[in-house]
């Protein structure tokens, strides 16, 4: 038993001895909500670069700006960009900037699992704030029925998800309602975490969570990123935008949706798109970014997330409509090579 | 008394007696010095544990004080962070499963010391003892894909059926909460109940049992009106263990709590506890005051667990001096 | 026989046959649960799942190769921290020590087993990571490794002590120095629970999720050398069970077969070793 310990010791430590040589491997942590687009261009990249492994772990946006903040991540990622007191708090802590880089524009949908119901709902933004803030209870309210003449509607009572840890899809999502709710806006604000308003609500970890909490829970309302709501088939509703059309969520929705901002896209890349103007945006749409150190200290690191960046920025977006997010404006990729030449 | 053997030089009371000696009293030396430091090192890790997260935890206890314990709003963007909620989950569902583990797992254990031959206990025992090894993950996967549907489909709207009055049943039937949560401990702290109880039962001495019955008592007599009241001290400490436990449970109760922090009358309601908001929330606490928030709030279960432990140990000590003697044959 | 005699007896079987219900209960959730386990989860247990890496998110055919891997090498560097502290200081205090060092020694243990492991986890984290400024496989069996300290110790200590007295004081007797009596005659005699003890910690803590959610994080790849984040069994099952994907359910599913399965042939080849060595050790 003694020698066979031993001989199982010396693989292990011969297998890692192994696999150590020169693999580099970068480590990255945030939104849950391009996880799917991620997943597939760090394994499409591994390929192409078998001595590089960049594990993506997501644990939402929240985690990715603590991360990358505490250093024990190389880059993060996130669809709520960092406020000015997370950029300064950075700074201060790393004595230089941290960059964000736009990935893809997705949507935040609202999906839910009403027994008997598989239309596709049309939700005005005063139902989904009504929802939210606790004040909407039950599906036959005629803020929701209102807009769905011709579909029955149970009398049961709404059971909201929202996500269970700080998120940028909640980022994007709370945006939004502040935006076309004023008393969302001065009740609960726009923020990863939020103080929810609703008494019972449930809370799930992730897309991933939220998308099974409301699969398995009839009468639920959540928000959730495209992509998740659709490879699980649950339906998700139609949205009123800022034009009165009520939209749902497309990658002809989202494109249009950002392409007002592309043309006045500010040097740091933080914008907000929720509630864009036009008549065929989608009101809920985002972009997801990046969280890139200004200065590494490891050569070899920074480099690779160069080389990654701009793979990303060509070939990587060929792969983004397959899952449903939609590809950056010509305007922003031109821009973000050029922003590359800022990571020391 | 010569010593006979042959193989210890340093019988020799010539030579290098001295040098040989001290040589020897120098490797008893050494390996008392270096069992020390190891067992030094074990105190200083515990120091070191409790000093961070003390430290660690040192902001909020600042800007809130006591007030940590009354509040319950957790808002992490006007950084307002109240314990309550979580304190709140933790006890609704750790009562939820001694209530239900306790009856059950004090039953089993008269069961396996009283009545059961020896063979046939010692075979439960082991099998009990197995599902006290199951780890915390697995009963969750369990909680997810099995208890929850289940307490959705089936048994919580029969419990709103049957009790719906009562504002213990009320709101919809989530399947995920607090009652599901007690549910799933409740089946993690049995072992711990049977197998301590088990023990302190076999240790009440035999004519304890044999004073009883020959008075006339039944077998259950004698078991619940003599043997369990001498051997009580002790189960409350394997009911203390057992809660000690439920309390620090973590990955089984996030996974079909339903994670919202909410204080609710009805246990059909999701909730949290503190283990569970820990697990859920600390990779992703953005700011120092939510990050300590969460580190005091694991400070707090640390005493919890810690005053039990030490409690439950005082009563099982109690119960195995009373009872001296050996069990029953 | 008199009516309340006839009751107090009935009583007593019902009281009692009732105690045999809750035996059967209680035994019987450790076989539900292998049989809920071999259900959903024996059809997914493939090669596939023991050989791959993890898929893209949403793709199938996916497995858990280096998840398994990652577990190992988890489990092996939590041995080789908690396992020597916990036998040395078991030593210290069986041969060495006075009874307050022994006193304080046992009742740090017993503080550091109750700490919730979740606890340990924000320990480790602000012990191994932060400073690193990395999360990985170090930390993570760093944290595992703290988990094992206290039960090795104090289960290690019973057995040393447990050996007979004869035994130490023949050695004695013929000369030998006291660590050497530990060495060759204390230790050896006791093997057999020490060989339990190290094999009961290890299952306890290769199910452990908690602690390993801050310091070894996870990865969808292989995790090369100590330093880098690695992915494993109790994690994976975690992470797949709450997405909302039906072949990442069913992964979780075969996980949780074969890390029970793993944890369950310890702990029956424990006892059995324990059982074999008490029944040997007669005199």
């Amino acid at each position: 038993m003694k020698r066979i310990a031993t001989i199982l010791l010396a693989g292990l430590a011969l297998g890692c001895f192994v696999l150590a040589q020169g693999t580099l491997s970068l480590t990255g942590a945030g939104a849950t909500f391009p996880y799917p687009m991620y997943s597939k261009w760090f394994d499409e990249y591994h390929k192409k670069n078998p001595s590089l492994e960049i594990n993506y772990q997501s644990i939402g946006s929240g985690g990715g700006i603590k991360q990358i903040t505490e250093g024990t991540v190389d880059f993060g990622a996130t669809d709520g960009p960092m406020n000015d007191d997370q950029l300064k708090a950075y700074q201060d802590k790393h004595g230089s900037g941290i960059l964000h880089f736009p990935t893809v524009l997705g949507a935040v949908v609202p999906t839910y699992n009403i027994p008997g119901v598989t239309a596709s709902l049309n939700f005005t933004p005063e139902a989904l704030a009504g929802i939210y803030l606790g004040k909407v209870t039950k599906w036959n309210d005629p803020l929701i029925a209102d807009a769905n003449k011709g579909v029955k509607l149970p009398a049961d009572d709404i059971i909201v998800v929202h996500r269970a840890e700080s998120s940028g899809t909640t980022y994007v999502w709370t945006d939004y309602l502040s935006k076309v709710s004023e008393e969302w806006k001065t009740k609960v604000g726009k923020a990863a975490a939020v103080k929810w308003p609703t008494p019972t609500a449930l809370g799930g970890q992730g897309n991933e969570g939220v998308t099974g909490t409301v699969k398995n829970t009839p009468d639920s309302i959540g928000y959730v990123e495209l992509i998740y709501a659709e490879s699980n088939k649950i339906p998700y509703g139609n949205v009123k935008n800022a034009a009165g059309v009520f939209v749902k969520a497309s990658l002809a929705g989202v494109t249009a949706a950002a392409a007002g901002a592309a043309k006045v896209m500010p040097d740091d890349f933080r914008v907000s798109i929720t509630n864009a103007p036009g008549k065929d945006a989608y009101p809920i749409s985002s972009f997801t970014w990046l969280l890139i150190p200004a200065k590494f200290s490891d050569a070899a690191k920074r480099d690779a997330i160069k080389g990654f960046v701009s793979w990303m920025l060509t070939d990587g977006q060929n792969y983004a409509e397959a899952l449903s997010y939609a590809k950056l404006p010509k305007e922003v990729v031109a821009k973000e090579k050029k922003a590359l030449n800022n990571i020391q | 008394m010569a010593t006979t053997t042959t193989t210890v030089p340093s019988a020799d009371p010539v030579a290098g007696s001295r040098s040989f000696l001290s040589r020897l009293r120098d490797g008893d030396e050494i390996a008392r010095l270096i069992t020390f430091l190891f067992a030094a090192s074990v105190v200083l890790i515990t120091i070191l544990l409790v000093y961070e997260l003390w430290q660690g935890s040192a902001l909020p206890r600042h800007q809130f004080g006591f007030s940590f314990f009354r509040t319950s709003v957790w808002d992490p963007v006007f950084d307002q962070f109240g314990a309550l909620p979580f304190i709140y989950g933790t006890l609704v569902t750790s009562a939820v499963a001694l209530l239900i583990a306790v009856p059950l797992g004090i039953g089993a254990a008269i069961f396996l010391a009283e009545l059961a031959p020896l063979r046939l206990s010692d075979t439960l025992e082991f099998f009990i003892d197995l599902l006290a090894a199951v780890p915390s993950v697995i009963y969750g996967l369990l909680g997810i894909f099995i208890i929850v549907p289940l307490m959705r489909r089936v048994i919580q709207p029969e419990l709103k059926q049957v009790l719906g009055i009562l504002p213990l049943f009320k709101g919809p039937a989530f399947g995920l909460g607090f009652l599901t949560a007690g549910m799933v401990l409740a089946i993690m702290i049995i072992p711990y109940i049977i197998s301590v109880s088990r023990e302190i039962l076999l240790s009440v001495p035999r004519d304890q049992r044999e004073a009883a019955l020959a008075l006339g008592a039944t077998r259950w007599e004698s078991t619940w009106k003599v043997v369990v009241p001498f051997a009580r001290a002790g189960i409350i400490g394997s009911i203390f263990l057992a809660l000690a436990r439920a309390l620090g449970e973590t990955m089984a109760v996030t996974m079909v709590i339903g994670n919202t922090p909410i204080i609710s009358a009805s246990l059909l309601s999701p909730g949290d506890s503190i283990a569970s908001v820990i697990a859920s929330q600390f990779k992703e606490a953005t700011g120092e005051l939510y990050t300590q928030s969460l580190i005091e709030l694991g400070l707090v279960l640390f005493l919890l667990t810690f005053i039990l432990n030490g409690l439950a140990r005082i009563m099982i000590v109690v119960t195995s001096k009373r009872g001296s003697g050996l069990g029953r044959a | 026989m008199s009516a309340r005699l006839r009751w107090r007896k009935f009583v007593s079987a019902f009281m009692l046959s009732m105690t045999g219900v809750c035996a059967l209960v209680a035994v019987s959730v450790l076989f539900l649960i292998l049989g809920y386990l071999v259900f959903h989860g024996g059809a997914s247990v493939s090669w596939s799942f023991f050989t791959r890496l993890p898929a893209p998110v949403g793709e199938t055919g996916g497995g858990m190769a280096n998840a398994i891997v990652g577990s190992a090498k988890l489990l092996l560097l939590a041995t080789l921290i908690g396992v020597p502290i916990g036998f040395f200081g078991a030593i210290y205090l069986a041969e060495f020590s006075g009874t307050t060092t022994a006193f304080v020694v046992r009742y740090a243990a017993d503080l550091m087993n109750g700490v919730p492991s979740i606890v340990i986890g924000i320990f480790a984290y602000s012990l191994a990571v932060l400073p690193f400024k990395h999360f990985s496989t170090f930390a993570g069996g760093f944290a595992l490794g703290l988990m094992m300290i206290p039960i090795t110790l104090r289960s290690t200590e019973e057995f040393l002590r447990s050996v007979p007295v004869s035994l130490r004081e023949g050695a004695m007797a013929l000369g030998a120095s006291k660590w050497k009596t530990i060495v060759t005659v204390i230790v050896p005699s006791a093997y057999r629970g020490i060989l339990t003890t190290i094999l009961l910690a290890f299952a306890r803590v290769a199910g452990e999720t908690a602690p390993l959610l801050f310091t070894a994080l996870g990865n969808r790849f292989w995790s090369p050398g100590w330093n880098q984040p690695t992915a494993s069994l109790p994690v994976a099952i975690y992470n797949y069970a709450i997405s909302p994907y039906e072949d990442w359910h069913r992964q979780a599913w075969a996980a949780g077969l074969v890390l029970l399965g793993l944890i369950l042939v310890i702990n029956i080849v424990a006892r059995g070793v324990l059982a074999r060595g008490i029944s040997v050790s007669r005199s």
